[in-house]
């Protein structure tokens, strides 16, 4: 693969000043309003704080809230157990079920704008409207599927949100609802990159549709399948509105994210405590995000 | 093998995606017929009724009672900013990481992407505290903070989205033949130039399907809105939709409607852009 | 848009910037703050020799509302419109949804709060008041004092006996009924837990779920913990365990427990799925019996469906002779000042009027499921359910909160409300699930 990317010193002064400029000016944003308050919050992680004060009422108490965390607090393990399976059904449904849509979607078929702007709809639906379906749906006495399939009276009813085996499902039903529409705009855009005289090509040589999607199509959307695959992980570590507009992440329903914000946004908060799962959570993901970038960057070099 | 002209094929795909279609519109259907009730009627009857009267007072009742005119105002405000800055910043990060080889490149990547790995409520303590300790001029912020400002939410959006964008870009962008920038080099074009005239038109799809997902993320956005602003009708659109709900009962029916109004906005956004990803342009065709 | 002319941010911060000039604290008002609760005695020594001109004071007074849908934003708007022509002061009403409100009153309070903002009684109050980020207002209670019983004055005050609260209104928790379900089936309110048992049964036999409980929210099944303790161990026992003074592997505690297993057999099953209105409804439309609930929760929804009239309530029955049903929950919300209002004799004033049955009256006028916390209110106004809501209130020998505003929110929200909906939904998991609770409510509660 010969390398797309020019050299930087091919470049005048005045270049890589600009060059700098177009890069630094977004790294330096981020870093201020992000980096530095995740940092803060993992200094924070050793200290015992309500979050009220100045920074002279914070107690530093070494590892003490990480010792806590997995020594006293029952929803640390239900929480990971939770977003593995997040991770799982996100990777073995939407992902699939978009790039379908996607490559259908790209064929001059009738209709498919409205096929689209269906799929994309859950997308950007309100939370509050989200969490009032899941009642619509969901609910014992008054919702869609116990009454479709007649298991609303207390002998026989099914307790979709409040049944801690079937709740998570019953909400990843709905968040793959939203995910699917989601990927599917970015296996979409990602499709425009497949040159068409390479499809022509492959099917002048008598491929069949399958063998075409495999040899020309697949090959070509790898930078989509990068993106994708990053998207999963943070949306799954990053889980968190309909679980929490459901029941606030409680009884079977716990995630990381909620367990970091019901210690951190209230009232008599415990930022420390709330601020070593976060780090925990964000020194996780880094783990597993930054070799895989660095890999796939390596092997485009 | 044709009926009526359609290969049995295309016909078996209509009937998947017709099938998945219907599926995917149930919710939002029963939450339209919904909205169409009185709450008195659904109260007495359960939401899985039929009968009482039907109407589009609970819509009228949300534009009224929320004052959404206002609040939309708000969401237009802050919104619009955000994402021409986003797309703006990310564009050009993803530019320098995609086409020059340097040393930081990994590290810039690392940065822009790994930063979107932490939930928002994640930072919320140091950053409330970094918004309360800078000062901005009253003129463009009228709490003289970044905290209860629209400037503080716009910033924070752009920080917090601008990543997710860099990391989208850069991963096409590398799917654009380095030829063109290279006849550029010969030309003796200047980086920006190549970045402008060269780059962005190419990347037409991707800038609209992120332009249309991170439009609705910033709108949708409700909890940097409620961590950052302080004063009630600063806020954008969702927090109008809160204020239909009290603080115990809520007109579900009055919810769902105004919520239904809420995602008109996002959704003739993604119908305005969308032709610029599925028709006509590609990469593949602009090659030579 | 309205707003925009007379906001009062600019107020804000030209007030501010005085502050800091004036104290030399300019850029870090973060570290101010610890200095101002130390000296907090100090200060509210200052504002009692000021107290005396809140009389005479003028100008605007911001007010930090969480009334921002229909019913209590019109009680609110006519409530200030009352009070700037009683006051001659001009108020300004900053409105945020109740659940962002409560959720992000620590930053509100630390960052540029209004002059006086709406609150609730209890530990949710005190510890406010505990950490400096609250104005006292005995200068206020100098005025007031007269208007309010004395169950209510000791839900006003904070740890150190200061005031720090107006208190503005409440509502009893009860069990709720529909009163022509009931006139139907002759059923008749019992007082003792033999006979709400022997009623479960009969109602059970009569097809109905006896106790509808919607916990999806996570906080509905807390008024039926807190009434079964109080029954069984008394008031007293309760609000220590709340306060953290009691521990939870205590065998009293198991006999709340106990107790409520016993009631989960009459209550409606899938309650962990279910929100709290749809429970409401139930009783409503006569699927089930009752409900433990407030008068706040179950009133706008019979009167939204159009059937006020036909909703009832009677008092939690007693278990232990020893205790009766001597403690009443009624949450009381009212209003706190900020720590360093703009306008504090302004707020001073404002705030007087709003503890004198006048202004509650009319707060009330357009809010008809709370009753005023002053004394003597106008009952002329008054329907059913208030007339006995009074009642039934001033008849309490003590008056609890709730479960989240008598004991550490962090402790109820990451601690009790999991073990509530564990125990719901399988009553053998309390046993082992005690001694959890015990040990996280002491790391929580240890400072």
């Amino acid at each position: 693969m010969a390398d797309k990317r020019a050299k930087l010193r091919k470049l005048t002064g005045r270049d890589k000043a600009v060059l700098t400029a177009m890069a630094g000016i977004p790294a330096l944003l981020t870093t201020a309003l992000i980096w530095v308050p995740a940092l803060g919050s993992i200094v924070l992680s050793f200290s015992k704080w309500n979050g009220i004060g100045g920074f002279d009422q914070i107690q530093w108490i070494g590892g003490k809230n990480y010792y806590n965390i997995t020594h006293g607090y029952p929803p640390f393990g239900p929480a990971w157990h939770h977003n593995l399976i997040w991770f799982a059904v996100f990777v073995l449904v939407p992902v699939p079920l978009g790039l379908y849509l996607a490559t259908q979607l790209d064929k001059r078929i009738a209709a498919s704008r409205i096929y689209q702007n269906i799929f994309f709809l859950p997308v950007v639906l309100s939370l509050a409207l989200v969490g009032f379906m899941v009642e619509l749906i969901y609910a014992p006495e008054q919702g869609l599927i116990n009454n479709l399939t007649g298991h609303t009276k207390p002998g026989n009813l099914v307790d979709w949100i409040g049944n801690p085996h079937l709740n998570l499902f019953a909400v990843l039903t709905l968040a793959v609802w939203r995910q699917t529409g989601y990927v599917m705009i970015l296996w979409l855009a990602g499709l425009k990159a497949v040159d068409p005289a390479l499809r022509e090509a492959a099917a002048l040589d008598g491929a069949n549709e399958w063998q075409t999607f495999r040899r020309v199509v697949l090959p070509a959307l790898r930078p989509v399948t990068i993106v994708v695959t990053v998207i999963t992980v943070v949306e799954t570590l990053r889980a968190f509105d309909i679980v929490y507009v459901v029941n606030r992440g409680k009884n079977g329903l716990e995630l990381l994210s909620t367990l970091i914000t019901d210690n951190i946004v209230g009232e008599a908060i415990r930022v420390g405590f709330g601020s070593a799962l976060a780090s925990i959570l964000l020194v996780v993901s880094v783990l597993v995000i930054v070799p895989y970038l660095i890999v796939t960057f390596r092997k485009e070099d | 093998m044709r009926i009526l002209g359609v290969r049995p094929a295309r016909l078996s795909l209509h009937a998947f995606l017709i099938l998945t279609s219907l599926v995917w519109l149930v919710p939002v259907v029963w939450a339209l017929y919904t909205a169409l009730r009185p709450f008195a009627d659904t109260a007495k009857h359960g939401y899985v009724s039929f009968g009482g009267s039907y109407d589009v007072k609970n819509f009228t009742d949300a534009w009224s009672q929320a004052d959404m005119m206002h609040f939309f105002l708000n969401t237009f405000v802050i919104t619009v900013p955000a994402l021409v800055i986003t797309l703006f910043f990310a564009s050009m990060a993803a530019f320098v990481i995609a086409r020059f080889r340097w040393r930081y490149n990994v590290a810039l990547l690392v940065l822009f992407t790994a930063g979107n790995l932490l939930p928002q409520q994640a930072i919320i303590t140091p950053l409330f505290r970094i918004y309360t300790t800078i000062k901005v001029p009253n003129w463009m912020s009228d709490s003289g903070e970044l905290y209860d400002s629209t400037l503080g939410l716009i910033l924070i959006h752009v920080a917090f989205q601008t990543g997710f964008c860099v990391f989208v870009m850069s991963n096409y962008m590398k799917t654009i033949p380095g030829e063109i920038s290279e006849a550029a080099v010969v030309d003796g074009a200047s980086v920006f130039r190549q970045y402008w005239q060269l780059t962005l038109p190419l990347c037409r799809p991707v800038l609209a399907a992120l332009a249309t997902l991170e439009f609705t993320w910033i709108y949708n956005d409700f909890y940097w809105a409620t961590a950052l602003i302080s004063t009630g009708d600063k806020r954008p659109i969702t927090a109008a939709l809160a204020n239909l709900q009290g603080e115990f009962f809520v007109n579900n029916n009055l919810v769902a409607a105004g919520s239904l109004l809420v995602a008109v906005p996002t959704l003739i956004v993604f119908f305005a852009l969308q032709r610029h990803f599925i028709a006509g342009l590609t990469l593949g065709s602009s090659k030579g | 848009m309205t707003s925009a002319q007379n906001s009062p941010y600019a107020q804000g911060v030209s007030r501010r910037s005085l502050f800091r000039g004036a104290v030399g604290l300019a850029g870090v008002s973060a570290l101010g703050i610890p200095a101002l609760s130390a000296c907090s005695s100090s200060s509210s020594k200052s504002s009692g020799s000021t107290g005396g001109n809140a009389g005479a004071a003028t100008g605007t007074v911001t007010i930090g509302s969480n009334g921002s849908d229909q019913v209590p934003k019109k009680a609110f708007a006519d409530l200030f419109a009352a009070a700037d022509t009683a006051t001659g002061l001009k108020t300004t009403v900053n409105t945020v949804d109740h659940n962002t409100f409560q959720q992000n009153i620590s930053t509100y309070l630390q960052g540029t709060p209004d002059d006086i903002f709406t609150w609730f009684a209890g530990y949710r109050m005190q510890f406010f008041a505990q950490q400096g980020l609250l104005h006292d207002v005995n200068d206020v209670w100098d005025k007031i004092g007269g208007n309010f019983s004395d169950a209510i004055k000791a839900q006003s005050k904070g740890l150190d006996g200061k005031y720090y609260f107006v208190p503005d209104y409440y509502y009893p928790w009860g069990l709720f009924y529909s009163k022509s379900a009931w006139a139907a089936k002759g059923y008749t309110a019992p007082t003792t837990w033999d006979d709400f048992i022997t009623l479960c049964k009969k109602m059970k036999s009569d097809g109905l779920s006896p106790v509808a409980l919607g916990e999806q929210d996570g906080w509905p099944a807390m008024g039926t913990f807190d009434y079964i303790n109080m029954r069984t161990n008394g008031y007293q026992f309760h609000i220590e365990l709340m306060q953290g003074k009691q521990a939870w592997t205590d065998p009293k505690v198991k006999a709340t427990f106990d107790h409520w297993t016993e009631l989960l057999g009459y209550t409606s099953p899938g309650a962990n799925g279910r929100k709290w209105q749809d429970a409401v409804a139930m009783v409503m439309n006569g699927q089930a019996g009752m409900c433990v609930h407030g008068l706040d929760q179950a009133g706008p929804q019979f009167q939204a469906a159009g059937k006020s009239d036909d909703l009832d309530f009677f008092a939690f029955p007693s278990i232990d002779p020893a205790n009766g049903q001597d403690a009443v929950e009624a949450p009381i919300d009212g209003w706190m000042m900020s720590k360093k209002p703009k306008n504090h004799d302004g707020a001073v004033k404002l705030l007087e009027w709003l503890g004198t049955t006048e202004a509650q009256n009319t707060y009330l006028a357009s809010s008809p499921n709370d009753v005023a916390a002053a004394n003597n209110p106008d009952t002329s106004k008054y329907n059913a359910l208030q007339k006995k809501s009074i009642q039934f209130v001033s008849s309490a020998k003590q008056i609890s909160q709730f479960m989240d505003r008598d004991a550490n929110p962090t402790f109820v929200s990451t601690v009790m409300i999991p073990a509530l909906q564990k125990f719901i939904g399988d009553p053998s998991s309390i046993g082992s699930a005690l001694s959890d609770i015990e040990s996280q409510k002491k790391t929580i509660y240890a400072s």
